[in-house]
């Protein structure tokens, strides 16, 4: 489905992607983690185009994002993005969030992508709020809004970049149960996130990032009972240890 | 000023003009229309060319800022009164076919009306362009990643997403430019077209009534500004969002 094969990526001198690799296949839900600045969020705008990367190739079921010949805009329609700070439209009230593209890209009727937002926002349990504007909810909710707007294009797969780092501790989890029920339906999931519990409960595996490489890419099970790497263990046990107390 | 305010003959308004257009008050209104004509056709001009040189700058890659930037550069830096010469009397010379057509083929009033208009406009559409451009810059890069992530092509993306903020980010500072465009349009006196300022000089000069000339037009001036304003507030209002940038929740 997703397949990353040796990217590389430089901010002028700086090398912020040392090729890289890896594999998302149709169904499986990968977490990436690692500490701030190892490229994480960097790989995952590599994968929609979002950022240019100079060296290697990725490819979305067969697509090469980097080519020239490639429909940059219609590869996108089709793959969901999900952004730290939620980047909902202000100026359009969460039911238009949801139904613009759809009208606009997809070229669906109004009525139809109407119909499709309001299932969606039932599903995020925000179908009271459609008509309100994005400033007037919580960030929790304009998260779950963020969700249900990519979810409209009917996506072959959805990137989550840091969803939960800008919200506050009580509602990450109304975020990470919307993703916990997508991954459960099967959706294609490539999330970067700290969430160790969100990774336990639904990942099949787990990258790990650090300088720009990817530093262990194995089933989820195995990286938490063994990391390979002293890099990987260090930064388990940091964020773990504070996991552990608040239960 | 007592004797000074004693001297003043307000009944000048009510004689006839030495044209014989009508009474010196239809003469300042007539400068009125010229005014506020040449102002919106100008501010038209600025908001589509500024708005299109404002995009351009925040455009991705070198070339295409770097030719917004020039745009901006030279227009705001070459003094306006020169700007207006050069489109009146240079560039109908050296333009061959087009400069000839606008000499022979138009009025003067019209050559001085286009001449007034592409000056005044090109003039602050570098102003606009730099109020445009923050307004985008201001939403950050996150909104244009989340419009091309849905699929926009980059035009949509402008079209749908950042100009609607922008705008309404800006609405306080474009309507500061559209007050000075109507400031700015008596400048077209010095190319004798019949504008509000040139009117009220031409009233002074064959009235000999000076003050009450130049008291006139700065209450025409004022009450126009004024509209301008209460008409912006209301936009503004119009266009606020709820809960955002200054908006009420």
């Amino acid at each position: 489905m997703i397949s990353i094969r040796k990217v590389s990526k430089w901010y002028g001198e700086f090398q912020v992607l040392k090729q890289c690799s890896a594999e998302v296949a149709g169904g499986e839900v990968v977490v990436v983690c690692g500490p701030s600045g190892s490229g994480k969020s960097t790989l995952i705008k590599c994968v929609n185009g979002l950022e240019a990367f100079q060296e290697g190739e990725i490819l979305i079921n067969d697509l090469s994002v980097g080519a020239r010949k490639t429909n940059l805009s219609e590869l996108r329609s089709r793959v969901g993005m999900v952004f730290q700070h939620f980047e909902l439209f202000p100026h359009l009230k969460v039911i238009q969030n949801l139904t613009i593209a759809q009208c606009k890209v997809l070229g669906r009727k109004n009525e139809e992508a109407t119909e499709k937002a309001l299932k969606l926002l039932e599903m995020v349990g925000l179908t009271t709020h459609a008509q309100k504007f994005p400033a007037q909810l919580s960030g929790g909710q304009q998260q779950r809004v963020a969700i249900a707007r990519a979810l409209a294009m009917d996506p072959v797969a959805m990137l989550f970049d840091e969803p939960t780092s800008a919200l506050d501790p009580e509602m990450i989890k109304e975020v990470l149960d919307v993703m916990v029920v997508l991954a459960q339906k099967g959706m294609t999931m490539m999330v970067v996130t700290h969430e160790m519990g969100f990774a336990r409960e639904v990942a099949n595996r787990v990258i790990f990032m650090d300088h720009g490489e990817v530093v262990e890419d194995r089933p989820k099970t195995d990286f938490f009972k063994s990391p390979g790497t002293d890099r990987a263990q260090q930064f388990l046990s940091k964020i773990l240890s504070h996991g552990a107390e608040q239960g | 000023m007592v004797t000074l305010a004693a001297g003043l003959d307000w009944s000048i308004f009510f004689k006839p003009a030495f044209d014989g257009s009508g009474t010196y008050f239809r003469f300042l209104i007539v400068g009125l229309e010229w005014t506020l004509l040449l102002s919106v056709l100008s501010w038209i001009l600025a908001f589509v060319v500024g708005s299109m040189i404002g995009v351009l700058r925040t455009f991705p890659g070198k070339f295409l800022p770097a030719l917004g930037t020039a745009y901006v550069e030279i227009f705001r830096n070459i003094p306006l009164l020169v700007q207006l010469f050069l489109w009146y009397f240079v560039l109908p010379e050296i333009v061959p076919g087009l400069g000839t057509l606008f000499k022979q083929a138009l009025s003067p009033l019209l050559q001085q009306l286009i001449s007034g208009v592409l000056c005044l406009g090109f003039f602050t559409a570098a102003r606009v362009a730099e109020q445009v451009r923050s307004g985008i810059n201001a939403l950050g890069s996150g909104q244009r990643g989340a419009g091309l992530a849905l699929g926009f092509n980059r035009w949509q993306v402008y079209r749908l997403i950042l100009l609607p903020v922008a705008y309404r980010i800006i609405v306080p500072t474009l309507t500061s430019e559209f007050l000075n465009t109507i400031k700015n349009s008596a400048v077209a006196s010095t190319i004798g077209l019949a504008e509000l300022s040139r009117q009220s000089q031409q009233l002074g000069e064959f009235t000999a009534h000076w003050y009450e000339a130049f008291i006139a037009v700065t209450l025409l001036y004022g009450i126009i500004n004024i509209t301008v304003m209460i008409a912006s507030r209301f936009i503004e209002r119009a266009a606020r969002l709820p809960g955002y940038v200054g908006g009420k929740g």
